[in-house]
């Protein structure tokens, strides 16, 4: 393996303006972050307008700090407050308030913070040298296999969210459909644009993702009753000691594995790994008990593994250009704004690029472990500022972001239009994640599959002769059909516990 | 994992979850559901007769209208579907009292946007941060004026003196 292309990518990150964009993505990742209610997806929606202005390879940095930084916000909530930005920090809260409830939180979040650098850089070593293997295979791929790999992408993030599947599959074809709005790259027809000058150039990715995830989000949470929320636990000392590292050693050693093999997984990869994370040790400790009443490995195990897979589920995106999961649909799209084709060809044509990418990502995870030790205070700080106060603010950060990007007030009203979209699909049980995603692989699915059929000569079953888009194709109907399966399946096994039905 | 005791972590993940879903107003009946799931199918529709009236072309020439009218046939089967099988589900929310807040706090946004490019930001944004925080966070009033005078401050600050970013702005 040529390493030059690996170190050149370093000497570009460790450029002391790009590690300072780094720096402040870490922290305006955070700050956003801990704001309750505010998962990392939505953070990273609402933070897209200031990577937008910069170039490309800055504004890859910055995404990565924001990234990293998102993450941590979410466990800092969870630690103190009990409330998981997002499903894969759920499983923290069962140690993580715990410590803090004995006083302890800032052990907690010191090794939520270790925890979630080792496994990111066990994550981003395997990265570095699984991705370029998986891209060599996928060279070959042609349109056809881009095209089953597409639907085959938007179908998994469908199936494996933890919603109703047929309403996320609606959703995603939405977000199919919404992507075909603009002129027709084939034939230069307008689709859908209703002599709208504005339409006729498509919808835009950024407005959207800020209206679907952050303004969404903010609206959503809205309705919800404060009063609950208790004052976040007393900060003791945030380094942990050698005995509690010693403890948690192992946690993180085995986090870091589960989540890289399984953050490959699309879908809940984070969630499942952490979950799986936490079950093996608290399965293999001699004390299960301890688990649930401040076990310093019940906050490592699932940190880690949660970080790692995060970090892992880039290999997906980089490789065959599929995002795994909703995180991923955003960065992306943030990719594409950048005028970055993630996809198999992007290691061998943009090698400065695709390194870039990854060696951003060690800076931003270092930088993650470096800002958030000692700057847990100042977040939790901003914790005790109510919700209240919190939520125009950021209101009003997405507005004026949104407006910044192309200086249009058209913009500001998309991000409204599909924030009360998201807050509706939210409230009929909808999931905004699957139309994100498949709004971002629309127009590459539509135009594979078009030139697809130019090459079949007009005939729909070379689909299924080709063999790789053949073997996807069957994965598609597989994945398709496994949930009747399954469903069929549990309903056999609930006969006997009629009460325990979740979805359908 | 197939052992589902109290202390199995998958379910106490998903007490978790429930204890906190019940900051959230109660679940919406089969109407909801149903009229979720004949949007949808209107949603389909449309794209249906839109992209039949772009064209469909044939197989060996697609038309500009072939890809979407496939992508809306396929919601038009699922919504339908949704429409008859999903009417038991029970993640829909109703609508309550407090989402009322909701609208409110949605047509300020409205008023932001529309007043934007003709008085600026600046009395825009301290309108919508007075009237969350007064009125959507039920702060006390002189906190709204405040908080909502320091944040504009705070903006302009940012944007443009600082970032130089060409708002439209009154000063």
């Amino acid at each position: 393996m040529d390493l030059t292309p690996i170190l050149n990518g370093f000497s570009v990150v460790l450029e002391p303006a790009n590690l300072l964009y780094c720096l402040v993505g870490v922290l305006i990742g955070m700050l956003i972050g801990v704001l309750p209610g505010l998962g990392p997806g939505a953070t990273i929606a609402i933070l897209l307008p200031i990577t937008y202005g910069i170039e490309p390879v800055s504004a890859i940095i910055m995404l990565a700090g924001i990234f990293y930084g998102a993450q941590y916000g979410g466990t800092i909530t969870s630690v103190l407050l009990r409330l998981p930005g997002e499903a894969s920090s759920v499983v923290t809260v069962f140690d993580g308030f715990a410590l803090a409830k004995q006083g302890r939180a800032g052990t907690a979040l010191g090794i939520a913070a270790v925890g979630s650098f080792v496994g990111g850089t066990v994550s981003i070593v395997g990265l570095s040298l699984v991705a370029p293997i998986v891209a060599g295979f996928a060279l070959d791929f042609g349109p056809p296999e881009y095209a089953a790999l597409g639907i085959l992408g938007v179908l998994l993030i469908s199936s494996v969210g933890n919603g109703n599947k047929l309403k996320a599959v609606v959703a995603a074809c939405v977000g199919l459909l919404l992507a075909t709005v603009g002129r027709d790259t084939f034939t230069g027809a307008e689709r859908f644009t209703f002599g709208s000058l504005n339409l006729a150039e498509g919808l835009d990715f950024i407005p959207i993702a800020m209206g679907l995830f952050g303004l969404s989000e903010i609206l959503y949470n809205l309705e919800e009753r404060h009063n609950k929320v208790a004052s976040p636990a007393k900060i003791g000392n945030v380094w942990p000691s050698r005995k509690e590292l010693g403890e948690a050693k192992g946690a993180i050693g085995r986090g870091s594995l589960i989540g890289f093999v399984l953050g490959v997984l699309p879908g809940g990869g984070a969630t499942l790994s952490s979950l799986a994370a936490y079950a093996f040790e608290k399965r293999r400790a001699k004390q299960p008990e301890r688990f649930g009443r401040g076990a310093v490995e019940g906050v490592a195990a699932p940190e880690t593994a949660n970080n790692a897979a995060a970090t892992s589920s880039f290999i997906p995106l980089l490789t065959l250009g599929i995002p795994a999961n909703a995180t991923m649909a955003l960065i992306f799209g943030a990719l594409l704004i950048q005028g970055i084709q993630p996809g198999p060809q992007l290691v061998t044509q943009h090698p400065d690029v695709f390194w870039g990418v990854i060696n951003s990502m060690y800076i931003g995870n270092i930088l993650l472990l470096v800002m958030s030790i000692p700057m847990v205070g100042v977040f939790v700080k901003i914790l005790r500022v109510r919700a209240a106060i919190l939520a125009p603010i950021t209101v009003l950060i997405t507005l004026l972001g949104a407006y910044t990007v192309r200086n249009q007030v058209y913009d500001v009203f998309l991000v409204i239009g599909f924030g009360l979209l998201g807050y509706l699909m939210k409230k009929f049980g909808f999931e905004p994640g699957p139309l994100l995603l498949a709004f971002v692989l629309g127009t590459m699915i539509e135009s594979s599959a078009r030139q697809a059929l130019l090459i079949f000569g007009g005939d729909p079953t070379g689909f299924l002769t080709r063999p790789i888009s053949g073997t996807i194709f069957a994965l598609v109907a597989l994945v398709a059909v496994l949930p009747l399966i399954r469903t069929a399946w549990r309903r056999k096994a609930i006969r006997k516990a009629p009460a325990e039905e979740k979805t359908s | 994992m197939s052992v589902s005791d109290a202390s199995d972590p998958a379910s106490q993940a998903d007490r978790l979850q429930a204890e906190l879903d019940e900051t959230r107003p109660p679940h919406a009946g089969p109407i909801s559901q149903l009229a979720a799931a004949l949007v949808a199918l209107a949603v389909g529709v449309a794209g249906a007769a839109g992209s039949y009236a772009l064209g469909l072309g044939e197989l060996t020439q697609p038309g500009p209208g072939l890809w979407p009218f496939a992508i809306s046939v396929v919601i038009v089967v699922l919504s339908v579907t949704l429409a008859v099988t999903g009417r038991s589900l029970e993640d829909a929310e109703r609508f309550s009292r407090s989402s009322l807040l909701t609208a409110g706090g949605l047509v300020t946004l409205v008023l932001l946007a529309v007043l934007l490019p003709l008085i600026g930001f600046e009395i825009p944004s301290l309108l919508l941060m007075f009237v969350w925080l007064r009125w959507l966070g039920k702060e006390s009033w002189r906190s709204s004026i405040v908080v909502s005078v320091c944040t504009v401050a705070a903006f302009y600050l940012l944007f443009v003196v600082l970032l130089q970013i060409p708002l439209p702005r009154l000063i």
